[in-house]
């Protein structure tokens, strides 16, 4: 009974969904109050019936219906709550209602918090949010319904996926489909301003905020993700440019160079098509991710069996979205007026820099990703193109945008002199050569060379240091007691582009770090061996089997000594959950500021003897600290007075 | 400058850019690339000597064998065609296992071994990725082989 009623509730948004796209947009060409005026009541009303939905398959799942085939296929009496929980999202359907309930909560939270916004802007933000609505409630109902029941019913479920019975990955999914959905919201104050041919300042301060946090929610969605590969594949590895990883960065490439074109566009109402374009383009990414990973094109570790209507389906979707969003794109984008002058040496030449820079990756990882499908296609072979390539691209690109991010923040808007600048800088510039002098003399040999640690390190305290002379020179500015009082009251915006842009600093130390002096050992030890990696030893104490509520493990035991002093015990495993054939391997790792130490089990080659790999991997905890750093700097700027005066009006 | 050249320059040095960036990215795609092949395409010389490539197919029962230092295994890869012996080093990823697909990035050896640097196993153990699954030939079972004789 519950899940036809969760069915019934799914149709229902639909139909809502449907008067939801059409009255509110209608109204807003025609001048009907009344029906623009139906805009926030609908959100909601879609909101509450994808709610009740996603209700109902979880309890699905709490009360182990395995007459449901999607429970049945994904949960167990045995699992753990918090796991049957997760479930409901650990697999195609259920991921799609917690991506359709999102965009249902991003429309009701434009109902909520949008009540500034002009009523005709409302309506068609809403009604646009509706058109998405349809085309995911649709794909729900027609081809990968969650409620779809299962005879006979069996007495007991498949279980999920032992990978994703983790906590990592419970929370993983939600925080990167707020991110990807989030940017619903910019696409839909986009084709706003298209159909409206006005794009000013206010429309800027309206969709900045909205753009922001849906960055947020993307950037901690991508480090939870890349924390979770880290730890759980056992790989060790914090980022493998796999199709599904590439599908979440280049929406967040986007989104980043859309946060700083907002900017722009509202503080020097210039790059207004610009910023149009790549509002069009990161939700259109965000919808390609989910076309990469729901149609099994890419061979990838995420990918899941999946049936080709499925594929189908989304792209037709993919296609209407993007083409229809270009078309009009293509038409009304004269009507929006171009923007304000800037001279060749000014805070905007940066921005445009920093805009460039970041859509050409977007461009190369693109092209890197879909490579393989072009060359099946054109019968050239079946081909894979390896992280190396992407490295390198990496490489190629991103120091310029370190660069520039030193740079930007302290010039001013419109012109500038180069002397000021120098004037400003010249210190900074020092400490970062110095920098990266101290780590060609200091540090010991790096894999990929001193120069990549010296360039590297140069860029993080360049950033940092740039950062900080800004910092100081606005605190001399502001030294009255009037000034401390507006600082602590607003102007929070300029305090969260420091720490997001200290996170970027923290980010390159940490991969610069981890990936020149980091070591990985595969090997062969006895009970009593012990193996030596950077400074540690690692005593092996050999393997118990433990107990677990669904699973059985070997658990293995190592003593690390630094010196003679032990500063870790350390437990990895190798568990057989009853319902899976295959073992699954648990890394024990012991984490620290500066560095991890990482062992997990390979396989008992007898007389108690394991095939083990011990990694140590400095400064890796920096790389998702400075994820965290961005998201932060990102919510601290959302609570800028600027938005928060405007929205109490 | 005035507005319009300044424009052109901010065009030019975008082109510039796109371009440089293009031919960086196709000339270093270039020496990344990694082919795929199957155990009969190898067998018929189709594979490149001496480069990297990918080998695919279904890892052949009883066929693994694990060398005396612990960490060296071989085992048998097939396409239901021709099977080739693969040798490698490290921890396997714990999907791997006899009967299933796999996908290993390595070179030929000139004793005729597949020497793997990487062995890829999937998420979901019921996954096949789809290179291995086209390249797999029917099983000739006896209805096939009749047919096949017919022919």
């Amino acid at each position: 009974m519950i899940p036809e009623l969760g069915h019934l509730a799914l149709i229902l948004a639909l139909a809502l969904a449907m008067v939801q796209a059409g009255f509110p947009l209608a109204g807003s060409f025609n001048g009907r109050r009344s029906w623009m005026a139906m805009a926030r009541p609908l959100a909601w009303g879609q909101f509450a019936f994808l709610g009740i939905a996603f209700a109902c398959l979880l309890w699905a799942f709490l009360s182990d219906d395995f007459s449901v085939l999607y429970v049945a296929r994904n949960s167990n009496r045995l699992m753990p709550t918090l796991y049957k929980v997760s479930a409901v999202w650990g697999a195609h359907e259920g991921s799609l209602l917690l991506w359709t309930l999102l965009l249902g909560g991003w429309g009701a939270a434009v109902a909520a918090f949008g009540r500034h916004l002009p009523q005709p802007v409302a309506a068609r933000v809403i009604s646009v949010l509706g058109l998405i609505g349809i085309g995911f409630l649709l794909f729900m109902l027609l081809t990968s319904n969650p409620f779809e029941r299962l005879f006979p019913v069996p007495p007991e479920g498949r279980d999920l996926n032992p990978l994703l019975q983790d906590p990592g990955l419970a929370i993983h999914p939600p925080m990167l489909y707020m991110g990807y959905v989030g940017f619903s919201v910019a696409f839909a104050f986009a084709i706003t301003a298209l159909l409206g041919g006005k794009l000013d300042a206010a429309w800027a301060r309206w969709s900045r905020p909205w753009t922001t946090v849906a960055w947020v929610f993307l950037t901690l969605g991508i480090a939870l993700g890349s924390w979770w590969a880290y730890y759980e594949l056992g790989w060790g590895g914090w980022w493998f440019w796999d199709p599904v990883e590439n599908a979440s960065l280049m929406p967040w490439l986007v989104g980043t160079a859309l946060i700083h074109s907002l900017a722009v566009t509202e503080k020097r109402a210039a790059f207004k098509r610009w910023t149009l374009l790549l509002a069009l383009f990161a939700f259109s990414l965000s919808l390609l991710g989910t076309f990469l990973v729901r149609s099994g094109v890419l061979t990838s570790v995420h990918a899941f069996a999946t049936d080709p209507t499925r594929g189908t389906f989304i792209l037709a979707f993919l296609a209407l979205v993007i083409g229809g969003s270009l078309a009009l794109y293509a038409w009304r984008a004269p009507a929006v007026s171009g923007g304000g002058r800037f001279d060749p040496l000014s805070r905007e030449s940066f921005l445009l820099a920093n805009n460039l820079l970041l859509t050409a990756f977007t461009a190369l990882v693109l092209f890197g990703t879909l490579a393989p499908l072009i060359y099946e296609a054109m019968g050239w072979g079946k081909i894979s193109v390896g992280f190396p390539w992407f490295n390198t691209m990496f490489l190629a690109l991103m120091p310029f945008l370190a660069l520039f991010l030193g740079l930007g923040h302290l010039t001013r808007w419109k012109r500038d002199q180069v002397g000021r600048l120098i004037k400003g800088l010249w210190i900074v510039a020092l400490l970062a050569v110095a920098g990266a002098g101290a780590s060609i003399l200091f540090l010991p040999a790096a894999t990929g060379g001193s120069l990549m640690v010296a360039l590297g390190l140069g860029l993080a305290a360049w950033v940092f240091f740039s950062h900080l002379a800004g910092l100081g020179g606005r605190l001399r500015r502001w030294r009255d007691i009037k000034a401390i009082k507006a600082m602590a009251g607003g102007r929070l915006g300029y305090y969260g582009m420091l720490l997001a842009h200290l996170g970027i600093a923290m980010f390159i130390v940490g991969v610069t770090m981890v990936s020149n002096f980091g070591s990985e050992r595969d090997l062969r030890m006895s009970p009593g061996d012990v193996h030596e990696a950077a400074g540690y030893r690692f005593r092996f104490e050999g393997v118990e089997t433990v107990p677990g509520p669904n699973y059985r493990a070997a658990r293995g035991r190592f003593l690390v000594f630094a010196g003679d002093r032990r500063v870790a015990v350390l437990e990895p495993e190798k568990r057989t959950y009853f319902t899976s054939a295959k073992p699954m391997t648990e890394a024990a790792i012991d984490w620290g500021f500066t560095r991890d130490l990482y062992v997990s089990l390979g396989e008992p080659l007898g007389d108690g003897d394991w095939s083990l790999r011990i990694y140590y991997k400095p400064y890796v905890r920096w790389i998702w600290l400075g994820g965290l750093f961005m998201a932060l700097g990102g919510l601290l700027a959302v609570t800028d007075r600027r938005y928060r005066g405007f929205s109490r009006k | 400058m005035k507005a319009r050249h300044q424009r052109f320059v901010f065009v030019a040095l975008a082109i510039l850019g796109v371009g440089i960036a293009a031919a960086l990215a196709i000339s270093a795609m270039r020496s990344n690339l990694s082919y795929f092949f199957s155990p009969a395409q190898v067998r018929a010389g189709e594979s490149p000597a001496g480069a990297v490539f990918r080998l695919g197919g279904l890892v052949v029962k009883d066929s693994l064998v694990r060398q005396k230092d612990g960490l060296t295994v071989t085992f048998a890869v097939t396409d239901n065609a021709e099977t080739l012996q693969v040798s490698y080093t490290g921890i396997l990823p714990d999907l791997f296992g006899e009967g299933q697909g796999m996908v290993a990035k390595g070179r030929l050896g000139e004793d005729g071994v597949f020497y793997a640097e990487e062995v890829l196993a999937k998420h979901d153990e019921s996954y096949l990725p789809p290179e291995v699954a086209d390249s797999l030939r029917p099983v000739p079972t006896e209805k096939n082989a009749e047919t096949a004789t017919g022919r």
